[in-house]
């Protein structure tokens, strides 16, 4: 039995209906092929090489918190279409359908090993959880609220950054959600940041770089430009493993690389550290 | 060599020809010729209130990208008096296309920060057509946090593509440059004003933009992606870069809709370029009015309200 079955998340809507037993999936990264059900047992991490399969909200959620304990807070905002952009809510609505969420990102109260936090979680399958209005403002009043009660919020990040079809607006969202941060970093409470794959643009050119502590899951592209413009523009030949977690660990931008096996019982090790007297109490 | 955009090539031949004909006036003066001259000239306005009155967005961005637009360092040397720049962000190295350093507007000492591009092959090699590396957003920073410590006002200066998408960009980590000057900017104890004076390219501008004031020169565009990339994603072909640039409400005009800026600074006809004594002009008052404005609120009031500011930002429902 997997994890994801054992766990009930609260207030989620719809389950897991889509997988009919016995399906086989290619592995994207040593091309094995894997058993869906053994892959759900192993938290969606390939059996042969390790790779990190993506993770909906709900399943992250089911791994991370302590059971029953996630409480999810406004649940309720929707996108608008601020420009008028073409077709935009048509496409929300079609990714409202396809994945039973409202928009890109899930935010709510839980403990974590017994300590309370704000827990924000992006869910690329979600117009590859890019950040509109409803992204920044769900994460600005996760931040707003750990500062107001006086404990740490953790963010799961993965986004292709900030959402076009909203423009400028999306762009604003950046300085809206690190302002929130400059306050709960004033206020000497923890923020957590943890960048699976993938997570680049205007999201890793905002929050998702702030942590007090980063944290990466194995092997997930982590950037500012895609790797793409950046051939283009310079003309050369990418390093090997350019813009991996390994590389951005190299490269000073990330504390440690932890499995998923391991995030839960780290995130909790880390609070204990970060905020010492709530661990005691 | 002077570079002609597309739509203004009808005003340019009837300015030939004008030219032509006073050439001829003045050799051998005719009422003839002079009758021509009367009636080209209003032409010439003529054409100037159709092209320059309804500028499409695309247009205004040809505009915003002009290779003599005024730049930074040319609004250094026209809006104040000692410009004394700062170099280098004490880690890795200097940033040519974000130079900053003290300045002195009308008397009043400031702490003048920018973007700087290049106007031929030579100085964007230098300037990098723009487009800053994590240590022009780091030295910024430093900057704006040696004006917080000594009680200077804030300009910062924007235009610029985008941050530079490179390999050593990302090996430095040119995306928390940017997060963290967002962040920084949130909690700096000084008057800030920003101005998009060409080019606002997504991330790279907003980087220098958390301030307290934000204003647009008439021509400017501020963007969360080029008109480019976006027709690249739309339409899978950049050839509709005008058709996004209308989408996005990237203009100055748009974007006061939007309430996203405080105010727009008005540009020369047809746009600062034709004229950088008179575009600095409006400049130099449009900061004026902005540093007044701020100059009597203390730094407690400066925070709370930049906060404020950037914390309404967004639009969405919220069923009960
Ligand atoms: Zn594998």
């Amino acid at each position: 039995m997997g994890i994801f079955n054992k766990r009930s998340v609260a207030d989620l809507g719809e389950k897991k209906k889509d997988m009919p037993e016995g399906l086989w999936i290619k592995c994207p990264s040593c091309g094995e092929s894997l058993y869906e059900q053994a892959l759900a047992k192993n938290l969606r991490v390939c059996t042969h090489c390790q790779h990190h399969f993506t993770l909906s909200a709900e399943e992250r959620i089911a791994l991370l918190a302590d059971e029953g304990s996630f409480e999810e807070i406004d649940a309720k905002l929707d996108s608008v279409n601020p420009l008028g952009f073409k077709d935009y809510l048509g496409k929300v609505k079609a990714y409202q359908a396809k994945t039973g969420l409202t928009e890109a990102v899930l935010t709510g109260r839980a403990k974590i090993e017994g300590l309370p936090v704000l827990l924000a979680i992006m869910d690329f399958r979600f117009l590859g959880a890019s950040m509109g209005s409803v992204v920044g403002e769900k994460i600005t009043r996760a931040i707003e609220m750990a500062t107001k009660e006086k404990c740490a919020v953790i963010v799961f990040s993965a986004s292709g950054g900030a959402r076009m079809h909203e423009g400028i607006l999306s762009l604003m969202q950046m300085a809206k959600t690190s302002g929130a941060l400059a306050r709960q970093s004033e206020a000497r409470l923890p923020y957590i940041s943890v960048l699976t794959h993938p997570t680049t643009g205007g999201v890793t050119a905002s929050f998702a770089t702030l942590g007090d502590i980063i944290l990466a899951e194995p092997k997930c592209m982590i950037g500012f430009a895609g790797p793409r413009v950046v051939k283009e523009t310079t003309h050369s030949d990418l390093p090997p493993g350019f813009q991996t977690a390994e590389f951005m660990m190299e490269h000073g931008l990330v504390d440690t690389i932890v499995p998923r096996s391991e995030m839960r019982n780290t995130l909790g090790r880390l609070l204990r550290y970060l905020l010492p007297n709530r661990a005691a109490a | 060599m002077k570079q002609v955009l597309e739509f203004e090539k009808p005003l340019v031949k009837t300015s030939e020809e004008l030219d032509e004909l006073r050439r001829r006036n003045n050799v051998k003066p005719s009422e003839k010729i002079a009758l021509q001259i009367a009636e080209l000239e209003k032409k010439f306005h003529r054409l100037q209130d159709e092209i320059y009155s309804h500028l499409t967005p695309w247009q205004r961005v040809q505009i915003a990208r002009h290779t003599q637009r005024p730049y930074m360092l040319d609004y250094a040397k026209l809006c104040f008096e000692d410009f004394m720049e700062l170099h280098g962000d004490r880690h890795i190295g200097d940033d040519n296309a974000m130079p900053g350093g003290f300045a002195t507007i009308d008397g009043r000492r400031v702490m003048l920060i920018g973007q700087q591009k290049g106007r031929d092959t030579k100085e964007n090699l230098l300037r990098n057509f723009g487009s800053a590396h994590p240590e022009g957003y780091r030295k910024a920073l430093r900057l704006m946090r040696m004006a917080e410590k000594f009680s200077l006002p804030v300009i910062a200066m924007i235009d610029t593509p985008g941050a530079f998408p490179g390999i050593g960009a990302e090996e430095r980590n040119i995306a928390e440059a940017i997060a963290f000057n967002l962040r920084e900017m949130m909690t700096i104890r000084t008057p800030m004003v920003s101005v998009v004076i060409g080019e606002g390219g997504s991330g790279g501008a907003l980087g220098i933009g958390v301030t307290d004031r934000v204003l647009m020169l008439e021509n400017a565009y501020y963007s969360v992606i080029s008109p480019e990339g976006c027709a690249a994603i739309l339409w899978k072909d950049r050839k509709h870069a005008p058709e996004a640039a209308e989408a996005l409400k990237l203009s100055a005009q748009h974007l006061m809709e939007l309430n996203i800026i405080d105010g727009i600074i008005p540009e020369p006809a047809g746009g600062a370029h034709h004229d950088h004594t008179a575009a600095a002009q409006y400049l130099k008052a449009g900061l004026q009015t902005a540093l007044d404005e701020l100059a009597s609120q203390s730094p407690k009031q400066l925070l709370a309200k930049r906060y404020n500011k950037f914390r309404a930002f967004g639009q969405f429902t919220e069923a009960a």
